[in-house]
């Protein structure tokens, strides 16, 4: 008789047949490319305008672009997808639509800011163990020029950027998730949803800060639904906290009683290194996604990580009400990916 | 009650933590910085205003010349992308000086370009400079009136 898929303890969901990530495709900006994460990424666009008249369309075309070369990655065709999920950062999650519109899938619009990627993957391995969806399509991107239009200040503004700053990935990237006996990539085996945690945060310009909170409830109710610790998982990946928020995860977690050991990296922190206009390091939806696409995707081929706990993080406030002197609540969705 | 007590709480020594670990921003450096690039402009606008003197009737004239050249200045390095990263070096040093203020009008109006001339450029130009024209208003105003009061005015 097949597995089922169960709920474990208060929170988490452990797949019966863990679906695979099939297909997955990262398509980054110069700027990404030429991060120490460079060499993970699929393609590479020379321009991060990739000719294009706006920002907005930019950051469209790099998620368009991801999905379909995702599908074609994967062997598919539109008609062998049976469920578009996407989100962005720009208001009404703008370039999802578009991007629905031109693939003419049904599509499912999610938010969690720069933890669209661990939302939208256990949501299509939910769909696709429970038998709901065939092939489920999952993609996400961010622009830096959008994103710094909409969240922050024009381009050009002669703004001095603080050390606790993080800079939006640009770039688009998209996974297939399809049954178990359809490909050999990285299986889901579980989820942990996470819980909006707001711990007072008021600097939007200081975005690790507000969601380190997030990452520890996620990870201690994580390793407590499922009784593992972090010996269980030969990476624990967070992002983008960047190295600010990294730093007050690990603090907090310490003072939990858990010990990361050597287990911890950050997405935000990693992606361009140490390089001083990145301030604490990067962020922007599509960040987290290349991280697990990318790096953890391909090292995983390698036969380096065979069980991968990530933890994407997102900052879940807007302009207005940062303005209005409201405090940024975080989110952290947690996914286990296992290879074989 | 105490929920919320305890979440007050919680936040308030979240906020020491976050305090704790932040990175210190090395002070000296960025007034050292900023003090050489305003300066630096502030040099600048001096040698353009002394060129002006010879050429203008008037002293007056001179200084709407120098400030209409130093606009046009700032505006440049906007448009060709240069005008951000002398921001980033001098902080308020870029900032303050008339340059700055070209800047961004500038790049609000770059930036909205797209949604049109009327309600996108001309309507967005003013979302950083508008409240420095605003405030500038209402303390000239202030003042004036307060120099009519004690009757230094004019």
């Amino acid at each position: 008789m097949a597995a089922i898929a169960q709920r474990l303890g208060q929170y988490t969901v452990q797949l019966g047949q863990p679906p695979r990530i099939v297909g997955a495709l990262t398509l980054m900006a110069p700027r990404e490319a030429a991060g120490p994460m460079g060499q993970y990424f699929d393609a590479v666009v020379d321009d991060d305008m990739w000719g294009e008249v706006s920002a907005e369309r930019a950051e469209r075309k790099f998620l368009e672009q991801a999905a379909r070369r995702a599908m074609d990655q994967a062997g598919l065709l539109e008609p062998d997808v049976d469920v578009f999920l996407a989100g962005d950062l720009l208001n009404q999650i703008v370039s999802s639509t578009f991007t629905a519109r031109s693939l003419g899938l049904p599509y499912l619009g999610i938010f969690a800011a720069c933890a669209t990627s661990s939302l939208g993957l256990g949501l299509a391995a939910i769909l696709v163990d429970g038998g709901y969806a065939r092939r489920v399509l999952v993609a996400t991107a961010s622009h830096y020029q959008s994103v710094e239009r909409q969240y922050r200040y024009p381009i050009e503004l002669n703004i001095q950027r603080k050390q606790t700053n993080q800079w939006t990935a640009t770039g688009g990237a998209a996974a297939v998730v399809a049954p178990p006996d359809q490909g050999s990539g990285p299986r889901i085996t579980h989820i942990t949803f996470g819980r909006v945690v707001d711990w007072g945060v008021t600097d939007a310009n200081d975005m690790g800060s507000a969601m380190a909170p997030a990452a520890c409830d996620t990870l201690l109710r994580h390793f407590q639904d499922t009784n593992t610790t972090p010996g269980d998982y030969d990476l624990i990946l967070t992002g983008d906290l960047a190295s600010v928020g990294s730093k007050l995860f690990r603090t907090l977690v310490e003072r939990a009683g858990v010990t990361l050991g050597g287990k911890h990296m950050d997405g935000g922190a990693s992606m361009y290194g140490q390089a001083p206009w990145a301030g604490a390091g990067a962020s922007g939806s599509v960040c987290s996604m290349a991280m697990l696409l990318g790096y953890v995707h391909k090292e995983m081929a390698q036969g380096r990580y065979r069980r991968v706990l990530a933890l994407p993080t997102g900052c879940l406030h807007s302009p207005t009400t940062w303005q209005q002197g409201d405090s940024c609540p975080g989110i952290s969705h947690a996914i286990v990916l296992e290879a074989g | 009650m105490d929920r919320d007590q305890g979440a007050i709480q919680g936040a308030r020594e979240y906020a020491r933590l976050v305090q704790q670990l932040a990175p210190k921003p090395n002070v000296a450096r960025l007034t050292a910085r900023a003090f050489l690039v305003g300066g630096t402009i502030c040099f600048l606008g001096q040698f353009v205003f002394d060129y002006f003197r010879f050429r203008q009737p008037t002293e007056g004239e001179a200084i709407a010349a120098t400030l209409a050249t130093m606009i046009l200045l700032g505006v440049a390095l906007t448009a060709l992308g240069v005008y951000d990263d002398v921001g980033q070096l001098g902080g308020m040093g870029a900032a303050v000086p008339i340059t700055g203020f070209a800047n961004a009008m500038a790049a609000a109006a770059m930036d909205f370009r797209r949604e049109g001339f009327v309600l996108g450029m001309a309507a967005k130009m003013f979302i950083i400079a508008g409240p420095v024209i605003v405030f500038g208003i209402l303390a000239g105003t202030v003042t004036g009136l307060v120099a009519w009061l004690v009757g230094s005015g004019p």
